[in-house]
């Protein structure tokens, strides 16, 4: 078969996990090429609240491990900062916000409840609606924006080649292994090949007789214009995720989501709906003294999630497949190495992935999604 | 598939109320098209409901929103009630569509609109966003006519970020709807029969017009309008940029302008600069709805895809007057042929609607461009485009991280438009992303336009296949307290999710099939977990 020029591993998706585990590639000195259908990060890598806290994964010792280190490493700005308060302005909000600081405490990292006063100190937005805190030392925050583009281009800098607005049409598959993929240039022949094109991933992989159950959803997030700096600027909480961009801009996100079925090529819309309105309600409650801060934009990103909400990252012959279920861009740095140990030793070198294997989803009920409710309503996107 | 127990209750479906307020026509922007729209839409029997956010709050002025006022308003505009009778005695067609039964809406904000259609089934109907200074509400409709005008474009030059630089749209807002400009003298920038009716509308009202300036060799607009314009002594200068306009605390004193080809300065008095080059069809709910658009440089830049007159593909949707795209029809005509369709619609016998309007000669990008090129000829990489967030024409060509972040590593330094175009055709939304131009709190009116052109000048593509940087709600800068849906239902807050409700995504990976588990799925469900 005649084959233009793939590479030694093919990455299929230019999002946060594809790009990192591409780039931990390079950094072994192997042959990478990332294709992505459109632009690196366009869909819920680059439209995500930025945080870095997710204490239940496997993966989070390494994640917070390496992301102090990210700039140096990648020799770009992701705006990394470290700390995180959760606040509540109900009871209910309170006793889940302690009983998550015990556990991110059992799961060894630091993290205490805070008192008024002190909220009042390093929150000087918010107001007496505020029941009390958590304070959780070690969890942070990124600009997914500027990571997704860091990674892509740290990758190139180590050789690594990205090529955009190259959708892949097929996994090709000769005598039970994946021999490259196909696009509207032609066939690009690959020795191994990563598959991360989240929502897109179950299309390809069905190709190959690997059934990826996901369902897609639209979240939805609001900003507002710059505010006066706190010192800790990943302060969420009252039903809200999100975070004080360097800038000063308040980013949150929260709420319900819509299920959606998204076609082979991924969402062609990403529609907003008047949420904005109730995310814009809950800010308040986190920041009631801010109530002329405005409101300046809102937008909308496509995610996947697996029928438990926890990631798959497996490999299965040489295709080795990654979805992180809706969480992925805080785990980032750690979920790219997972992959290249993937890919090169057949196994994680730092954490027990045994769980996220795709095996446990065999003899999932082929309805699983209107079981659970998690069918679409809407016209396909 | 609406079965209560197959739909997750973490999800969006039928959690918004029905809107609290409904109208069978609504009709965003009090222009001449969307009161003539509103007055047929009235006389042929529905129920209307006319919005215009004019007059806008002071604060919001100041933002250049929605029109580009250059801080050249007087103190009356604080007195918002004033302001509201001043605007409904400034157009009699309000007091007319007033008796027909419309029901008119003046300085209220249209932040929204929404209806189901590709990746959306939540909403109850088609809804449009509202609010006012106090709050935020929601109106449905039966048929929406976006009648939202346009705005000016916006340019940058040395000295254009201080109060006294402002667009045509804006000022004839301050002349003659609010009555509240406070500016004497008036130097105009263009020469199309924008920037001549401008120099006009200036003189009849007693003040001064310093001069004309056109980037081209010829004037652009009507032979006559010019001749009226020059008849008044106002001088047009062919051929000419403006370098920079300097003044003091109360901005615009003066304005240096000189010839594109090269040769002497000239320095004009001047307390206001007027861009008068040209209008922006004001796409922004058409877009939030989802709509599709088409680059039509003959109509003025992105408009709405029409299948006729004033159809467009989306349903229930109607697009009259500039926002329809800038044309020579009439305004009012258009306005009306809108009310028509939307009245047979509901009246569930729909009309076929008539033929696009004809082309117009204009090139609005061609022009645009001009003056772009002339304006990066005569002025260097320190101007500042974006004035929100302060990005400078050489941050926009060297993708420069923002400031905040200090200077950019070595490798970060070597990035730039270039290589960013290496990697695939360019993308405003990217620059954005990372230079944060177009990021603040004007929401990009004054200088979303001039990146795109400062994109495809110094990449050397058109400026039409740059993508446009998309419009999302709230499509005005609100203050929080008042965009806040205080009137959220029992289910949507009892329901609530930080994410998508999915209590096994948070067990801990080590508890997972322990005795523990159990516990954390209950801690974990109807939550607020990270």
């Amino acid at each position: 078969m005649s084959t233009q020029k793939g590479a030694t591993v093919i990455v299929v998706g230019g999002g946060v996990s594809g790009l990192s585990a591409a780039w931990w590639l390079a950094r072994s000195g192997v042959d990478v090429l990332v294709l992505d259908k459109g632009i690196v990060g366009w869909e819920a890598s680059g439209r995500n609240g930025g945080g870095a806290s997710h204490f239940q994964s496997p993966l989070f010792a390494e994640e917070q491990r390496l992301w102090p280190m990210m700039d140096e490493m990648l020799g770009y700005s992701t705006e990394y900062q470290r700390g995180k308060l959760v606040l509540a302005t109900t009871e209910g909000q309170l006793k889940h916000y302690r009983y998550m600081a015990e556990t991110f405490c059992e799961n060894g990292s630091p993290a205490h409840e805070i008192d008024l006063q002190e909220i009042r100190e390093r929150v000087p937005m918010s107001g007496d609606n505020i029941l009390g805190g958590v304070h959780l030392t070690i969890a942070g925050q990124a600009n997914p924006q500027r990571t997704v583009q860091a990674y892509a281009w740290a990758l190139q800098d180590l050789g690594g080649r990205i090529q955009q607005h190259t959708p892949v049409l097929r996994l090709v598959h000769e005598r039970g292994k994946v021999t490259g993929v196909e696009t509207k240039d032609g066939i690009l022949g690959c020795d191994s090949v990563v598959v991360a094109a989240g929502p897109q991933s179950a299309t390809l992989l069905a190709g190959v007789g690997i059934n990826l159950p996901i369902a897609s959803a639209r979240a939805e997030m609001i900003v507002t214009e710059p505010a006066p700096m706190m010192a800790i600027g990943a302060v969420d909480g009252n039903g809200l995720y999100g975070r004080q961009t360097k800038r000063g801009n308040l980013a949150y996100g929260g709420g319900p989501h819509e299920w959606l079925d998204v076609g082979p090529m991924g969402p062609s819309v990403r529609p907003g709906s008047p949420l904005v309105r109730n995310l814009t309600k809950r800010l308040l409650g986190l920041f009631s003294k801010a109530g002329n801060l405005r409101v300046i934009r809102s937008w909308a990103g496509v995610i996947e999630n697996t029928p438990d909400g926890r990631p798959v990252i497996d490999r299965i012959d040489n295709v080795t497949l990654i979805t992180m279920s809706s969480v992925g861009f805080g785990l980032s740095p750690a979920s790219g190495h997972a992959v290249r140990d993937l890919v090169m030793d057949g196994k994680c070198s730092f954490a027990d992935l045994e769980l996220l294997k795709l095996s446990r989803f065999d003899g999932l009920s082929p309805n699983w999604r209107a079981e659970k409710g998690w069918l679409s309503h809407a016209e396909p996107v | 598939m609406t079965d209560a127990k197959l739909v997750d209750r973490y999800s969006i479906t039928n959690r918004f109320p029905s809107a609290s307020q409904k109208a069978d026509v609504v009709v965003i922007g009090a222009g001449p098209s969307g009161v003539a729209a509103a007055i047929a839409a009235a006389k042929g029997g529905a129920s209307v409901l006319l919005i215009d956010e004019n007059p806008v709050s002071s604060s919001l002025m100041g933002l250049d929103t929605p029109l580009y006022f250059g801080g050249r308003m007087t103190r009356a505009v604080d007195n918002k009630a004033r302001m509201i009778e001043q605007i409904f005695a400034s157009d009699p067609l309000l007091e007319a569509a007033f008796e027909a039964g419309v029901e008119v809406a003046l300085g209220v904000y249209a932040w929204g609109a929404f209806q189901n259609g590709p990746g959306i089934a939540a909403m109850p109907e088609a809804a449009v966003g509202l609010a006012d200074e106090e709050c935020s509400w929601m109106v449905a409709y039966k048929q929406l006519i976006l009648a939202t005008g346009s705005r000016d474009l916006s340019l940058s030059f040395q000295g254009w970020d201080q109060p006294g630089v402002m667009g045509a749209n804006g000022l004839h807002a301050l002349m003659h709807r609010y009555d509240a400009f406070a500016g004497n003298e008036v130097l105009i920038l263009g020469s199309g029969d924008l920037a001549l009716n401008t120099a006009i509308m200036v003189v009849e009202a007693g003040l001064k017009v310093a001069a004309l300036i056109e980037v081209r060799d010829q004037v652009q607009g009507d032979a006559a309008l010019a001749a009226k314009v020059r008849g008044h002594g106002i001088e047009i200068l062919n051929g000419h940029v403006i370098v920079s306009a300097s003044g003091g605390a109360d901005g615009v004193e003066r304005a240096t302008v000189v010839p594109v080809a090269g040769g002497d300065s000239r320095t004009f008095t001047c307390d206001t600069l007027c861009q008068a080059i040209g209008l922006v069809p004001a796409i922004e709910l058409f877009n939030v709805l989802g709509g599709k658009l088409s680059v039509r440089t003959d109509l003025g830049g992105h408009v709405p895809q029409r299948t006729g007159l004033v159809s467009t593909g989306l349903a229930n949707v109607l697009v009259a007057g500039d926002c329809a795209g800038l044309s020579t029809v009439d305004a009012a005509a258009h306005g009306e042929a809108a009310a028509a369709l939307a009245l047979a619609a509901i009246a569930g016998q729909p009309l076929a609607d008539e033929a696009p309007a004809a082309a117009t000669s204009l090139d609005a990008h061609a022009y645009h461009a001009d003056w772009m090129a002339a304006l990066m000829k005569v002025g260097d990489d320190s101007i500042v485009v974006c004035q929100c967030e302060e990005v400078t024409r050489g941050d926009l060509t060297a993708v420069r991280q923002p400031r905040y972040l200090g200077p950019p590593s070595e490798v970060a330094a070597k990035r730039d438009i270039k290589t960013l175009a290496a990697d695939g055709p360019l993308n405003q939304d990217q620059f954005k992303r990372l230079t944060r131009a177009c990021m603040g709190q004007c929401q990009a009116r004054r200088c979303r336009e001039q990146v795109a052109l400062i994109l495809a000048q110094s990449s050397g593509v058109p400026v039409a296949k740059v993508p446009l940087a998309g419009y999302r709600a709230p499509i005005r800068p609100l203050p929080m307290s008042v965009l806040a849906a205080h009137d959220e239902p029992y289910d949507m807050t009892a329901n609530w999710d930080v994410w998508f409700g999915i209590a096994s995504q948070w067990v801990p990976y080590n508890d997972i099939g322990t005795e523990r588990e159990a516990m954390h799925l209950e801690m974990l469900t109807d939550s607020q977990h990270i």
